[in-house]
């Protein structure tokens, strides 16, 4: 296959867009993708300071690496969820990645906290570890936001990711999450981050040819608690799909972003947590009552690394 | 040539294309990426009995 831009060696074939790309025109055609969906949905303003929530995967570095390069200066803020190796190597990944881009990271270590791992944690409340991980990781990164000025969080989830939600969404009919399906949510002033996907619209296939041309250094091995996960199930089906019929993913998510007023939340009842104001449901968020549960006393607080790893301090929220 | 996939080598002297490699292993052209000598590749390149191999899954998340 040939390069239909340069004539060139093709290094990807991208059979949804009925073409092939040479690696240098990859990186362009992709980096302009995520910056045309930026603007296309206002996604983050010139004047707005972003922060990235990287876990050490492929789309949440390569984010955040694209950004650096449109010239939207982001630092990065990572959940430890206390998992062993994985953790660690997460970490590792993520500091290397700092270090490169020159930004700062902030590190919210689940175990400094509640001396416990993420699935101690799921297991004390009853809960699988991908519920407890999620409830903790939105606290901590609107935390991030809210505490330290960030206007808006980034997130990378791509296509692949929001397509299989979507479908899952769909099959059981959870009417009340199909408006999360967006490239963007709204914020409450003072309260409530902003939320951006800027790899909305790009592929999982084409943010694992971007990461490996683009040298970024991402950890290869899954969360050992996403075994069995209903999504990499509807991931499947969707590739699946995909094989035979070029262009469904993204013909899905286009045409549901069509068909749906998209970024309104539906009308709930939300109150702010009298503790900490975060959005909640009840007098006390879910993060508050499990501070309490476990008699946890303590402020939650961020190593922070800045571009200098060896400068390493530590900052009080 | 030498495959690598998920940390596990294999050996295979044929040479053949790539999609055919994938169609053998039962792998998909969506959930794998090709590197042939540290070099990404598509489906239509051809293999040769020297070359290393390496199979990127693409799959990610729960």
């Amino acid at each position: 296959m040939k390069c239909r831009l340069c004539g060139q060696e093709a290094h990807i074939s991208l059979r949804s867009y009925n073409t092939a790309l040479c690696s240098q025109d990859f990186v362009f055609f992709l980096e302009k993708r995520v910056s045309d969906t930026i603007q296309k949905y206002h996604l983050i303003d010139k004047n707005d300071l972003p922060i990235v929530a990287v876990s050490g995967g492929k789309d949440s570095l390569s984010v955040w690496h694209i950004l650096n390069r449109l010239g939207y200066e982001a630092d990065g803020v990572y959940v430890d969820l206390g998992i062993g190796d994985y953790s660690r190597e997460s970490l590792e990944k993520i500091k290397k990645a700092a270090e490169q881009l020159q930004r700062k990271i902030f590190v919210f270590h689940i175990k400094k906290i509640f001396e416990k791992s993420i699935d101690e944690i799921a297991k004390a409340i009853r809960r699988v570890p991908c519920s407890a991980c999620g409830m903790i990781k939105r606290y901590v990164m609107n935390k991030v936001c809210i505490d330290k000025g960030y206007t808006v969080l980034v997130t990378g989830h791509n296509l692949d990711d929001e397509a299989a939600a979507l479908m899952g969404n769909l099959l059981y009919w959870k009417e009340e999450y199909l408006w999360k399906k967006s490239p963007f949510l709204e914020g409450r002033e003072g309260h409530l981050s902003r939320k951006v996907k800027p790899l909305f619209l790009c592929s999982e296939r084409e943010m694992a040819a971007y990461a490996l041309i683009s040298d970024i250094d991402y950890i290869y091995e899954e969360c050992p608690f996403s075994v069995g996960a209903k999504s990499l199930t509807y991931k499947n089906i969707l590739n699946n799909l995909e094989e035979t019929s070029p262009g469904t993913k993204l013909q899905f998510i286009k045409g549901y972003l069509k068909t749906v007023k998209v970024g309104e939340e539906t009308q709930r009842d939300i109150s702010y947590c009298a503790s900490c104001g975060y959005p909640c449901y009840g007098d006390k968020c879910t993060m508050c009552r499990l501070l309490d549960r476990f008699h946890i006393e303590n402020r939650i607080d961020f190593d922070v690394y800045s571009d200098n790893l060896d400068l390493s301090k530590k900052m009080m929220t | 040539m030498i495959i690598d996939l998920d940390g596990k080598t294999y050996e295979i002297e044929k040479s053949m294309e790539v999609s055919r490699l994938l169609k053998q292993l039962s792998l998909s052209r969506e959930t794998h990426l090709v590197i042939v000598n540290d070099r990404l590749v598509t489906e239509d390149h051809r293999l040769g009995k020297d070359d290393r191999v390496k199979l990127v899954r693409v799959v990610s998340g729960g």
